[in-house]
Protein backbone atom coordinates (compact mmCIF):
# COMPACT_ATOMS: atom_id res chain seq x y z
CA UNK A 1 0.00 0.00 0.00
CA UNK A 2 2.93 2.07 0.65
CA UNK A 3 3.27 2.97 -2.93
CA UNK A 4 0.67 4.29 -3.35
CA UNK A 5 0.63 6.46 -0.33
CA UNK A 6 -0.82 9.98 -0.96
CA UNK A 7 0.96 12.76 -0.15
CA UNK A 8 0.88 15.20 2.49
CA UNK A 9 -1.18 18.08 1.26
CA UNK A 10 0.47 21.19 1.30
CA UNK A 11 3.70 19.91 0.30
CA UNK A 12 4.60 22.12 -2.57
CA UNK A 13 8.02 20.67 -4.07
CA UNK A 14 10.58 23.34 -4.29
CA UNK A 15 11.13 24.94 -7.38
CA UNK A 16 14.56 23.74 -8.53
CA UNK A 17 17.11 26.60 -9.15
CA UNK A 18 19.46 24.21 -11.44
CA UNK A 19 18.57 26.37 -14.51
CA UNK A 20 19.80 29.68 -12.36
CA UNK A 21 22.65 30.11 -13.34
CA UNK A 22 22.42 29.20 -16.91
CA UNK A 23 20.12 32.19 -17.07
CA UNK A 24 22.19 34.79 -15.28
CA UNK A 25 24.84 33.59 -17.58
CA UNK A 26 22.74 34.13 -20.79
CA UNK A 27 22.27 38.13 -19.14
CA UNK A 28 26.12 38.22 -18.70
CA UNK A 29 27.19 37.19 -22.24
CA UNK A 30 24.57 40.03 -23.64
CA UNK A 31 25.87 42.68 -21.59
CA UNK A 32 29.24 41.46 -22.35
CA UNK A 33 28.47 41.38 -26.48
CA UNK A 34 26.40 44.67 -27.02
CA UNK A 35 27.97 46.66 -24.53
CA UNK A 36 31.90 48.00 -24.63
CA UNK A 37 33.77 49.73 -21.39
CA UNK A 38 33.59 52.93 -20.37
CA UNK A 39 36.91 55.32 -21.96
CA UNK A 40 36.49 58.21 -19.42
CA UNK A 41 33.83 59.20 -17.20
CA UNK A 42 31.31 62.01 -18.61
CA UNK A 43 30.95 64.75 -16.65
CA UNK A 44 29.11 66.07 -19.21
CA UNK A 45 25.16 65.50 -19.28
CA UNK A 46 24.82 64.01 -22.90
CA UNK A 47 21.40 63.73 -24.49
CA UNK A 48 22.59 62.95 -27.96
CA UNK A 49 20.02 64.33 -30.52
CA UNK A 50 18.30 61.81 -32.73
CA UNK A 51 19.29 61.53 -36.68
CA UNK A 52 17.88 59.04 -39.28
CA UNK A 53 20.52 60.06 -42.15
CA UNK A 54 23.63 58.68 -40.36
CA UNK A 55 26.81 56.16 -41.29
CA UNK A 56 28.55 53.98 -39.21
CA UNK A 57 31.91 55.20 -37.09
CA UNK A 58 34.46 52.45 -38.25
CA UNK A 59 37.61 51.55 -36.83
CA UNK A 60 37.39 52.74 -33.12
CA UNK A 61 41.03 53.34 -33.56
CA UNK A 62 40.69 56.41 -35.42
CA UNK A 63 38.72 58.06 -33.39
CA UNK A 64 39.17 61.03 -30.91
CA UNK A 65 36.18 62.26 -28.88
CA UNK A 66 34.95 65.74 -27.70
CA UNK A 67 32.23 65.57 -25.13
CA UNK A 68 30.18 69.25 -25.15
CA UNK A 69 27.18 69.47 -22.17
CA UNK A 70 25.98 71.00 -19.53
CA UNK A 71 27.86 69.82 -16.79
CA UNK A 72 26.21 67.52 -14.31
CA UNK A 73 24.84 68.32 -11.22
CA UNK A 74 27.76 67.17 -9.15
CA UNK A 75 30.11 69.98 -10.93
CA UNK A 76 27.30 72.56 -11.41
CA UNK A 77 28.45 74.07 -8.30
CA UNK A 78 32.25 74.69 -9.99
CA UNK A 79 31.59 74.87 -13.26
CA UNK A 80 28.25 76.89 -13.47
CA UNK A 81 25.56 75.49 -15.79
CA UNK A 82 26.57 76.66 -19.08
CA UNK A 83 27.85 74.14 -21.52
CA UNK A 84 31.47 73.21 -21.37
CA UNK A 85 33.61 71.08 -23.09
CA UNK A 86 35.06 67.66 -22.08
CA UNK A 87 38.44 66.52 -23.26
CA UNK A 88 39.64 63.11 -22.01
CA UNK A 89 38.68 63.57 -18.13
CA UNK A 90 38.63 67.30 -17.86
CA UNK A 91 36.36 71.02 -18.49
CA UNK A 92 37.97 72.72 -20.95
CA UNK A 93 37.74 75.71 -22.85
CA UNK A 94 37.40 75.85 -27.05
CA UNK A 95 41.00 77.16 -27.29
CA UNK A 96 42.58 74.24 -25.30
CA UNK A 97 40.62 71.94 -28.50
CA UNK A 98 43.52 72.68 -31.21
CA UNK A 99 46.18 71.36 -28.31
CA UNK A 100 44.09 68.29 -27.54
CA UNK A 101 43.73 67.11 -31.22
CA UNK A 102 47.49 67.54 -31.85
CA UNK A 103 48.25 66.29 -28.66
CA UNK A 104 46.11 62.68 -29.62
CA UNK A 105 46.96 62.76 -33.23
CA UNK A 106 50.37 62.29 -31.72
CA UNK A 107 50.15 59.34 -30.10
CA UNK A 108 48.37 57.33 -33.02
CA UNK A 109 50.22 55.67 -35.13
CA UNK A 110 51.57 56.99 -38.21
CA UNK A 111 49.66 55.66 -40.66
CA UNK A 112 46.25 56.40 -38.70
CA UNK A 113 47.21 60.15 -38.93
CA UNK A 114 45.73 61.15 -41.83
CA UNK A 115 42.89 59.53 -41.58
CA UNK A 116 41.46 60.58 -38.22
CA UNK A 117 37.66 61.45 -37.45
CA UNK A 118 36.69 63.65 -34.90
CA UNK A 119 33.64 62.70 -33.28
CA UNK A 120 31.53 65.45 -31.72
CA UNK A 121 29.35 63.37 -28.85
CA UNK A 122 26.96 67.22 -28.43
CA UNK A 123 24.12 67.94 -25.77
CA UNK A 124 21.28 68.19 -27.98
CA UNK A 125 20.55 71.52 -25.66
CA UNK A 126 23.72 73.09 -26.62
CA UNK A 127 24.39 75.84 -28.20
CA UNK A 128 25.90 76.47 -31.83
CA UNK A 129 28.17 78.76 -30.68
CA UNK A 130 30.26 76.73 -28.67
CA UNK A 131 29.84 74.02 -31.54
CA UNK A 132 31.03 76.55 -34.57
CA UNK A 133 34.29 77.61 -32.13
CA UNK A 134 34.98 74.17 -31.71
CA UNK A 135 34.86 73.80 -35.12
CA UNK A 136 36.86 76.89 -36.00
CA UNK A 137 39.43 75.25 -33.89
CA UNK A 138 39.32 72.10 -35.72
CA UNK A 139 39.98 73.35 -38.92
CA UNK A 140 43.05 75.24 -37.87
CA UNK A 141 44.44 71.86 -37.00
CA UNK A 142 43.63 70.29 -40.22
CA UNK A 143 41.15 68.21 -38.08
CA UNK A 144 38.38 68.29 -41.46
CA UNK A 145 36.43 65.07 -40.92
CA UNK A 146 33.77 65.66 -38.40
CA UNK A 147 31.55 63.46 -36.99
CA UNK A 148 28.12 64.61 -35.41
CA UNK A 149 27.71 61.47 -32.99
CA UNK A 150 23.49 60.63 -33.06
CA UNK A 151 21.28 58.04 -31.69
CA UNK A 152 19.64 56.50 -35.12
CA UNK A 153 15.84 57.73 -34.69
CA UNK A 154 13.34 60.45 -36.03
CA UNK A 155 15.25 63.82 -36.57
CA UNK A 156 12.29 65.95 -35.78
CA UNK A 157 12.56 64.47 -32.07
CA UNK A 158 14.96 67.00 -31.53
CA UNK A 159 13.01 69.91 -31.40
CA UNK A 160 11.50 70.64 -28.78
CA UNK A 161 7.70 71.56 -29.18
CA UNK B 1 40.49 -4.24 -0.95
CA UNK B 2 37.58 -2.02 -0.87
CA UNK B 3 35.99 -0.66 -4.01
CA UNK B 4 37.36 2.47 -5.39
CA UNK B 5 35.51 5.75 -3.55
CA UNK B 6 33.57 7.86 -5.94
CA UNK B 7 34.43 11.03 -6.52
CA UNK B 8 32.55 13.57 -4.35
CA UNK B 9 30.13 15.88 -6.65
CA UNK B 10 31.36 19.32 -6.93
CA UNK B 11 27.93 21.71 -5.13
CA UNK B 12 27.22 23.81 -7.99
CA UNK B 13 25.28 25.82 -5.93
CA UNK B 14 27.39 28.62 -6.10
CA UNK B 15 27.32 28.78 -9.80
CA UNK B 16 24.58 31.73 -9.96
CA UNK B 17 26.05 34.01 -7.19
CA UNK B 18 29.64 34.04 -8.86
CA UNK B 19 27.77 34.47 -12.36
CA UNK B 20 26.08 37.54 -11.00
CA UNK B 21 29.33 38.27 -9.77
CA UNK B 22 30.43 38.90 -13.23
CA UNK B 23 27.12 40.29 -14.30
CA UNK B 24 26.99 42.69 -12.06
CA UNK B 25 30.77 43.97 -12.75
CA UNK B 26 29.90 44.21 -16.56
CA UNK B 27 26.77 46.09 -15.68
CA UNK B 28 28.59 48.95 -13.97
CA UNK B 29 31.86 49.03 -16.27
CA UNK B 30 30.46 49.52 -19.25
CA UNK B 31 27.95 51.48 -21.44
CA UNK B 32 26.01 50.63 -24.42
CA UNK B 33 27.39 53.55 -27.04
CA UNK B 34 26.32 54.37 -30.32
CA UNK B 35 28.68 54.78 -33.04
CA UNK B 36 26.49 56.15 -35.74
CA UNK B 37 26.59 59.50 -36.67
CA UNK B 38 26.32 62.44 -39.42
CA UNK B 39 29.34 62.98 -41.01
CA UNK B 40 30.82 66.13 -42.44
CA UNK B 41 34.14 67.14 -43.59
CA UNK B 42 34.58 70.75 -43.44
CA UNK B 43 36.57 72.79 -45.63
CA UNK B 44 39.99 73.76 -44.79
CA UNK B 45 40.87 77.35 -43.53
CA UNK B 46 43.02 78.50 -46.57
CA UNK B 47 40.70 77.03 -48.96
CA UNK B 48 38.66 80.30 -49.59
CA UNK B 49 36.16 80.35 -52.69
CA UNK B 50 37.28 82.83 -55.59
CA UNK B 51 35.19 83.83 -58.34
CA UNK B 52 31.29 84.63 -59.29
CA UNK B 53 28.40 82.27 -58.24
CA UNK B 54 24.70 83.34 -59.22
CA UNK B 55 22.21 84.40 -57.08
CA UNK B 56 19.78 81.71 -58.13
CA UNK B 57 22.51 78.90 -57.52
CA UNK B 58 22.15 79.76 -54.16
CA UNK B 59 20.08 78.25 -51.65
CA UNK B 60 19.76 80.33 -48.82
CA UNK B 61 18.70 77.98 -44.93
CA UNK B 62 18.37 80.62 -42.17
CA UNK B 63 17.83 79.53 -38.62
CA UNK B 64 17.63 81.89 -36.11
CA UNK B 65 18.24 81.77 -32.47
CA UNK B 66 15.00 81.51 -31.97
CA UNK B 67 15.30 78.28 -33.38
CA UNK B 68 13.17 79.81 -36.22
CA UNK B 69 14.04 78.14 -39.66
CA UNK B 70 13.74 80.53 -43.31
CA UNK B 71 14.53 79.34 -46.76
CA UNK B 72 15.07 82.53 -49.11
CA UNK B 73 13.91 84.66 -45.88
CA UNK B 74 10.50 82.88 -45.76
CA UNK B 75 9.39 81.01 -42.57
CA UNK B 76 9.07 77.47 -43.59
CA UNK B 77 8.23 74.45 -41.06
CA UNK B 78 10.80 71.78 -40.98
CA UNK B 79 8.95 68.97 -42.10
CA UNK B 80 9.04 70.72 -45.14
CA UNK B 81 12.55 71.31 -45.94
CA UNK B 82 13.38 68.66 -47.37
CA UNK B 83 10.97 68.67 -50.42
CA UNK B 84 12.23 72.28 -50.94
CA UNK B 85 15.56 71.30 -51.04
CA UNK B 86 15.28 68.35 -53.86
CA UNK B 87 12.99 70.78 -55.58
CA UNK B 88 15.90 73.51 -55.70
CA UNK B 89 18.75 70.66 -56.57
CA UNK B 90 16.77 68.80 -58.93
CA UNK B 91 15.74 71.96 -61.00
CA UNK B 92 17.48 72.10 -63.84
CA UNK B 93 16.59 75.91 -64.91
CA UNK B 94 19.72 76.22 -67.61
CA UNK B 95 18.12 75.71 -71.05
CA UNK B 96 18.72 72.79 -73.32
CA UNK B 97 21.24 74.54 -75.56
CA UNK B 98 23.37 75.90 -72.39
CA UNK B 99 26.81 73.73 -71.67
CA UNK B 100 25.64 73.25 -68.31
CA UNK B 101 22.08 71.66 -69.61
CA UNK B 102 21.18 68.84 -66.74
CA UNK B 103 19.77 65.96 -68.79
CA UNK B 104 18.75 63.77 -65.94
CA UNK B 105 17.06 66.12 -63.68
CA UNK B 106 12.84 65.85 -63.11
CA UNK B 107 12.35 69.24 -61.51
CA UNK B 108 10.27 71.90 -62.62
CA UNK B 109 12.89 73.66 -64.88
CA UNK B 110 12.44 77.08 -63.30
CA UNK B 111 14.98 79.95 -64.62
CA UNK B 112 15.01 81.81 -61.33
CA UNK B 113 16.48 78.50 -59.33
CA UNK B 114 19.26 76.00 -60.04
CA UNK B 115 20.92 75.80 -63.31
CA UNK B 116 22.54 72.56 -62.86
CA UNK B 117 22.67 70.50 -59.36
CA UNK B 118 26.46 70.81 -59.60
CA UNK B 119 25.94 74.23 -59.48
CA UNK B 120 23.46 74.53 -56.57
CA UNK B 121 24.79 75.40 -53.04
CA UNK B 122 23.12 75.00 -50.57
CA UNK B 123 24.31 78.32 -47.76
CA UNK B 124 23.29 77.43 -44.15
CA UNK B 125 23.24 80.42 -41.64
CA UNK B 126 22.96 80.12 -37.97
CA UNK B 127 23.79 82.45 -34.83
CA UNK B 128 25.41 81.56 -31.37
CA UNK B 129 21.67 80.75 -29.71
CA UNK B 130 21.06 78.13 -32.00
CA UNK B 131 20.15 74.88 -30.44
CA UNK B 132 22.30 72.16 -31.75
CA UNK B 133 19.45 70.24 -31.83
CA UNK B 134 17.81 71.77 -34.08
CA UNK B 135 21.02 72.26 -36.35
CA UNK B 136 21.60 68.43 -36.30
CA UNK B 137 17.44 68.64 -37.83
CA UNK B 138 18.57 70.67 -40.84
CA UNK B 139 21.45 69.05 -40.84
CA UNK B 140 19.94 65.75 -41.14
CA UNK B 141 17.07 67.19 -43.52
CA UNK B 142 19.46 68.24 -46.22
CA UNK B 143 21.62 65.15 -45.96
CA UNK B 144 18.09 63.30 -46.73
CA UNK B 145 17.56 65.54 -49.93
CA UNK B 146 20.85 64.04 -51.12
CA UNK B 147 20.13 61.03 -50.58
CA UNK B 148 16.86 60.91 -52.14
CA UNK B 149 17.97 62.34 -55.65
CA UNK B 150 21.12 60.16 -55.26
CA UNK B 151 19.00 57.04 -54.98
CA UNK B 152 16.70 57.84 -57.77
CA UNK B 153 19.79 58.27 -60.03
CA UNK B 154 21.28 55.11 -58.81
CA UNK B 155 18.07 53.30 -59.66
CA UNK B 156 17.99 54.67 -63.12
CA UNK B 157 21.65 53.83 -63.77
CA UNK B 158 22.22 50.67 -61.70
CA UNK B 159 18.98 49.67 -60.87
CA UNK B 160 20.06 49.96 -57.07
CA UNK B 161 19.74 52.29 -54.21
CA UNK B 162 22.45 54.73 -53.73
CA UNK B 163 22.61 53.88 -50.15
CA UNK B 164 22.80 49.96 -50.88
CA UNK B 165 25.85 51.12 -52.86
CA UNK B 166 27.25 52.67 -49.89
CA UNK B 167 26.84 49.70 -47.50
CA UNK B 168 28.27 47.07 -49.62
CA UNK B 169 31.35 49.41 -50.02
CA UNK B 170 31.54 49.91 -46.73
CA UNK B 171 30.99 46.07 -45.86
CA UNK B 172 34.65 44.79 -44.19
CA UNK B 173 33.46 41.39 -46.31
CA UNK B 174 33.45 43.17 -49.72
CA UNK B 175 36.19 42.41 -52.32
CA UNK B 176 38.50 44.90 -53.45
CA UNK B 177 37.74 44.13 -56.69
CA UNK B 178 34.21 44.57 -56.21
CA UNK B 179 35.25 47.85 -54.21
CA UNK B 180 36.62 49.42 -56.73
CA UNK B 181 33.55 48.78 -58.94
CA UNK B 182 31.71 49.88 -56.59
CA UNK B 183 33.50 53.29 -55.54
CA UNK B 184 33.64 54.17 -59.45
CA UNK B 185 29.52 53.64 -59.14
CA UNK B 186 29.34 55.74 -56.09
CA UNK B 187 31.48 58.52 -57.41
CA UNK B 188 29.56 58.63 -60.68
CA UNK B 189 26.19 59.09 -58.74
CA UNK B 190 28.02 61.54 -56.08
CA UNK B 191 28.84 63.82 -59.19
CA UNK B 192 25.59 64.17 -60.38
CA UNK B 193 24.49 65.40 -56.97
CA UNK B 194 27.93 66.91 -55.15
CA UNK B 195 27.03 67.82 -51.55
CA UNK B 196 27.81 71.78 -51.74
CA UNK B 197 27.00 72.75 -48.84
CA UNK B 198 28.67 76.13 -47.14
CA UNK B 199 28.07 76.93 -43.57
CA UNK B 200 27.90 80.43 -42.46
CA UNK B 201 27.86 81.61 -38.30
CA UNK B 202 26.29 85.16 -38.07
CA UNK B 203 27.09 87.12 -34.64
Amino acid sequence: MSKFAKKKDGDVPAVSTASLPDIVFMLLFFFMTVTVMKDSTLKVENTLPNASETKKLEKKDRVIYIYVGKPTSQYEKVFGSEPKIQLNDKFAGPSEVGDYILQERAKKAQELQNVLTTALKVDKNANMGLISDIKQELRKVNALKVNYTTYEGDAFMNLNR
Amino acid sequence: MSKREEVPKVNAGSMADIAFLLLIFFLVTTTIETDVGIDRIMPATTNTFKGKILERNIFRIEVNNKNELRVEEELVEIEDLKGIVVDFLDNGGAVREAPDFCDYCKGNRDVSSSDNPSKAIVSLTYTRETGYGMYITVQNELIAAYNKLRNRESQRLFQVNYSTLMEQYEHPGTSSVVKERLKERITQIQNLFPQKISEVKVE
